[in-house]
């Protein structure tokens, strides 16, 4: 049976040389690929099919890489499972029965069994780390500002970054060597990774390391990641790495502060699906309001009505102040207590997920529930940070993730730490 | 539980403030969730001010005319066009 990895299947062929020249890569369907269908996975989008590249995908061609596909995704990345996929939910290749994590699932599950090499993913608040995670890959969430966004279809612009995913993390940081870099067409971009090698930082070199581990990002966990979480940190340990706990109180707000801020900002850039210039129109007459609410009604899935309705509320008149305004400050204090968390450690460690992949379907019906499975990987959204999920050890059989966390634009640090959970 | 009551028609408001039609069952199941994720957002309420040391900078480039989309291009994803123009719904 398929994996359902894949929403569009097709192959792209790049430059005869570069230095991803003989490599497939699956892209995220969130990004831009001219003349290949870029759906977001939204029954919105089914039939969009891009005039241009993004920069990424350019850098990809540029490279030599084959782009094998579009990978399937959460609508709108807006899922931690990829079950609200319009297209159908993708199969964790470990085991077919559990959900690859989100909202990158296809492009993880497409990397974890084979069928591309490499794959590029799009992390708002974890959706790399966390499929990464589940599959048992590696990806990485790069600084804010280190790839350009040019191209990407907007979720939460403030929050979300491209990034790589691969079987090791020196392939994953090759292939973010590949697509970092300042683009004049992302005004957030930095000059930071214009000539980077985070690829030759892949020496598992750990000596004098020092990891903090905040403890508010292990406890509640389940048991068996846990378990797997120290077990890595005491092979670092033995590598010449040393951990110390740290405390990071703000962290217990960042779910409520992250799920503000997106829907807020999906809201505002989700209204542009009003089937006029791209998307299913419907065909409706009458009132442009009431058309463009039907088209939307039958275009969008619950989970990203729930969010755009969501952030309207916390926008609208006499809640911004309580909601909006709030987690804003809660994104200041996230940022402020890993900047003095860093004066101190040179890389923040947690497990990647709290919990090993859920079973298809398990999660649907609670959305809240679903949002806190998201506590370890959104603060690093909020603080704007580096952070790599690399594999560490199972639990009943099913992969477990290590979240190696950096100071701004720090990914040489990350990609060194977690070459050497490799080892 | 939240001290922001949510209800039935507090769900429509929104929808029709955000364009997006809900049948009545949505509606139901909107209402009760909204409820429960409001009610874990009041959380934000004890968040301590913070100072805010983001040096944050205006990132300004010359406004001068670049190669863009043809006009074939930029309508080619239209559902209805009209003489090199979007066509929206009709006004009644």
């Amino acid at each position: 049976m398929s994996l359902n990895a894949f929403i569009t299947k097709e192959t792209l062929d790049g430059s005869d040389d570069g230095p991803l020249s003989g490599k497939t890569v699956a892209v995220k369907d969130n990004i831009s690929t001219e003349g290949l269908r870029t759906t977001c996975g939204s029954a919105m989008l089914e039939d969009y099919v891009p005039p241009y590249d993004a920069t990424v995908v350019e850098l990809l061609k540029d490279a030599g890489a084959t782009i094998v596909g579009k990978a399937n995704m959460d609508e709108f990345g807006m899922g931690t499972t990829t079950e609200t996929s319009a297209f159908g939910p993708t199969k964790n290749p470990v085991d077919e029965s559990r959900v690859p994590g989100g909202s990158s699932g296809g492009s993880a599950a497409a990397v974890a069994a084979g069928e591309a090499d490499l794959a590029l993913g799009t992390d708002t608040g974890g959706s790399i780390r966390c499929p990464a995670a589940f599959c048992g890959v590696v990806g990485i969430k790069p600084t804010y500002g280190l790839v350009s966004r040019y191209g990407l279809v907007a979720y939460a612009n403030s929050l979300e970054q491209i990034g790589p995913i691969a079987p090791t993390v020196e392939d994953a940081a090759a292939l973010l060597d590949v697509i970092a870099g300042p683009d004049d067409r992302d005004g957030t971009t930095r000059d930071a990774g214009a000539d980077s090698n985070y690829a030759a930082a892949a020496d598992g070199d750990v000596e004098g390391l020092t990891i903090g581990v905040p403890t508010e990002f292990v406890e509640g966990a389940d048991e068996g990641v846990e378990a797997a979480f120290w077990a890595a940190l005491d092979e670092l340990e033995a590598q010449g790495a040393e951990y110390r706990e740290v405390s990071m109180p703000s962290v217990e707000k960042a779910v409520a502060a992250y799920y503000v801020i997106a829907m807020s900002e999906a809201s505002s850039n989700l209204a542009r699906f009003d089937g006029v210039r791209y998307g299913k129109s419907g065909g409706y007459d009458g009132n442009w309001n009431e058309a463009f609410a039907r088209a939307r009604e039958d275009g969008f899935g619950s989970e990203v009505k729930r969010r755009i309705l969501l952030g309207t509320y916390a926008l609208s008149a006499g809640y911004h102040d309580k909601y909006y305004a709030k987690a804003q400050d809660a994104r200041a204090w996230v940022k402020q207590d890993f900047d003095e968390a860093f004066e101190d450690v040179d890389v923040v460690a947690s497990p990647t997920m709290p919990v090993p992949p859920f079973e298809l379907g398990e999660s649907l019906d609670d959305p809240l529930q679903m949002y806190l499975a998201d506590a370890n990987t959104v603060p690093v959204n909020l603080a704007n940070l580096p952070a790599i999920s690399v594999p560490a050890g199972e639990t009943d059989g099913l992969p477990v993730g290590l979240q190696l966390i950096g100071p701004k634009f720090g990914e040489e640090t990350i990609v060194r730490a977690a070459s050497a959970v490799e080892n | 539980m939240s001290d922001t009551p949510v209800d039935a028609d507090e769900v429509r408001h929104v929808a029709e403030l955000a364009r997006v039609d809900l049948d009545e069952d949505e509606v139901e199941e909107f209402a009760a969730q909204f409820a429960d994720i409001l009610g874990y957002f009041d959380a934000l309420d004890e968040v301590p001010e913070v100072d805010r040391e983001d040096e944050l900078v205006n990132v300004m480039r010359p406004d001068e005319v670049r190669e863009g989309l043809t006009q074939e291009e930029a309508l080619s994803n239209a559902a209805e066009t009209e003489d090199g123009y979007f066509k929206g719904p009709r006004v009644s």
